[in-house]
């Protein structure tokens, strides 16, 4: 048996879960956002992507503070209480995530007024020279990226870092919700997109896009589930059932749906994001609930 | 840094009297669980169960009993192990775990902000939030105490000296010797878990068991978290380039594909 089988759990449940999953999309938005402007595409989609992100990534910070024992001290994370010097492990994702979250928070707020700029609803010209084409736009949305892809990575590593069964027993789970991420992420945006008209090459660039990456996440998950060995059997219950059923609705369904142009609406994207939130579930809530 | 301290716990010796469960307690003035309301486990006498932020010292009871009622209780007095490389230490991100001049490992209450990182990190699942602090908590191996110059509660407290409380170098010597009493005197099985630096670079509080570890709840090969973060963060960056070049691809300008 594992050894990961003789330890605690940390009781990471539903607000862990819903951040997995909001910052999966706050970062594949932004990533998105910003490889659509990088391409030209239709601008809707590329502002679409900064307006989500912002609001979404601080709505992350509030869930995480929240689910601490002590909200009050969640500063704790960056600086520490006792010298008032920045607090930085970058052995440990929390911590280094902690960072991450905050850079990319950062960025994802200058994209953001950059857009309000760029729309006229903030009444400040300036602002504009925050996005592209401007040099200081092009610098604040690479960052942004870099940072993006870290914190839709960061949390699957943070699961491996530890001691707890399937979690510890694997190092593929920051690469799946890497690709989950941009695979939600697209999904939100077609769905959005969709909904305020953008159709054309723009559209058709990011459902091929998310088909690609939908066929990497099934290989992802393959691998995930072949390099945990034995301990995959602990999923011979309802987690089980409940990942097969991710895989079926959540990748391949939404992939055979988006094959036939005839079909395609809303009910595709709708269920990739729904396997991406059962996707967390099932990671998270199987280990908790295992000695 | 004064000389490294810890526990030389034999389980032989323990006749389950949960005298240091108590002594624990009562020292650090922990809470009791469920509001005081009595809760039992059903199927053991043990009704404490786990170690966790309540709960930093746990008699296990190790009933062993075949149909003919012929059998065996093993006990052991757990608690944190302080172990010279602390899986809790690596993660926590607010810098709360400290080793202490003891070469103990201690939770600062007052920097902790409840995160949890550290109760999954930790190899053996000895940490748990304490629900009056908000805060995660284990044994501290009596810091104050220690501070001032007395032995830990639970060791002070144990009336058939199966927890020995000293200096490493010292249990390490204790420990060997009456390892080789009771291989003189046929208990072959007998052997010490942790003593060695091969286990997290050596439990400060090490054992010596009659049986597998796994029977006692004690993990076969601990390890630390930090096993994964290389090859966690590798696939990631390799993931990240997939992504990248997925979407160089699709969003490269095909033409009028439009419809």
């Amino acid at each position: 048996m594992s050894s990961t089988f003789f330890t605690a759990s940390p009781h990471w449940r539903w607000l862990i879960l819903a951040y997995f999953f909001f910052g999966g999309l706050a970062a594949g938005s932004y990533f998105l956002a910003t490889l659509l402007d990088l391409f030209g595409k239709d601008r809707r989609l590329v502002r679409l992507g900064y307006l989500i992100a912002f609001p979404v990534v601080c709505l992350c910070g509030l869930l995480l503070t929240v689910d601490l024992g002590r909200p009050l001290r969640f500063w704790h994370m960056l600086v520490q209480s006792e010298t008032f010097y920045p607090m930085l492990k970058t052995y440990s994702p929390m911590s280094s995530g902690a960072w991450a979250l905050l850079g990319f928070g950062a960025c994802a707020f200058l994209s953001f007024v950059a857009v309000l700029a760029e729309r006229g609803w903030l009444r400040w010209p300036a602002l504009r020279r925050l996005s592209t084409p401007s040099a200081v736009g092009r610098l604040v949305t690479a960052i942004g990226t870099f940072r993006a892809l870290y914190v839709a990575g960061y949390t699957g590593v943070l699961l491996a870092v530890s001691n707890r069964p399937i979690w510890a027993d694997t190092t593929l789970l920051g690469v799946t919700f890497l690709i989950s991420a941009a695979s939600t992420s697209a999904a939100l945006l077609i769905l959005l997109g969709g909904w305020g008209g953008v159709t054309g090459d723009s559209m058709h660039a990011l459902e091929r896009f998310d088909r690609a990456v939908l066929v990497l996440e099934l290989l992802a998950i393959a691998a995930l589930i072949v390099s945990l060995g034995r301990v995959a059997m602990v999923w011979r219950n309802g987690w089980g059932v409940l990942l097969v059923a991710m895989v079926v609705g959540g990748i391949a369904f939404p992939l055979v749906m988006g094959a036939r142009a005839s079909v395609r609406g809303s009910l595709a994207p709708v269920l990739v994001l729904a396997g991406g939130l059962v996707l967390r579930a099932v990671i998270i809530f199987s280990s908790d609930g295992l000695p | 840094m004064a000389e490294a301290m810890g526990f030389f716990t034999d389980t032989t010796v323990c006749i389950g009297c949960k005298a240091c469960e108590v002594a624990c307690k009562e020292w650090n003035q922990l809470p009791a669980a469920n509001g005081g309301v009595r809760t039992l486990s059903g199927d053991s006498y043990d009704n404490t169960r786990h170690l966790d932020g309540i709960h930093w010292r746990h008699v296990k009871f190790i009933e062993q009993f075949s149909a003919d009622r012929q059998g065996r209780w093993l006990m052991m007095s757990d608690n944190c192990k302080h172990c010279v490389h602390a899986g809790c230490l690596e993660v926590c991100p607010t810098g709360a775990i400290i080793r202490t001049e003891f070469d103990t490992v201690d939770i600062q209450s007052d920097a902790c902000n409840g995160c949890r990182d550290c109760i999954g990190a930790c190899p053996f699942g000895v940490i748990g939030i304490n629900p009056v602090s908000g805060t995660a908590q284990k044994c501290t191996l009596c810091y104050d105490r220690l501070k001032g110059g007395l032995e830990p509660a639970c060791s002070k407290a144990c009336p058939t000296r199966s927890i020995n409380f000293g200096t490493i170098a010292d249990l390490k010597q204790m420990a060997q010797a009456r390892l080789g009493t009771l291989h003189r005197a046929g208990e072959t099985g007998a052997f010490l878990y942790g003593a060695d630096d091969r286990t997290l670079g050596g439990l400060n509080s090490f054992y010596l068991l009659v049986d597998a570890p796994e029977v006692y709840g004690l993990p076969p090969d601990p390890k630390l978290p930090s096993r994964n973060l290389k090859s966690s963060a590798i696939w990631s960056v390799v993931g990240s380039v997939a992504l990248a070049l997925t979407a160089l691809v699709s969003f490269r300008n095909r033409g009028s594909r439009d419809v």
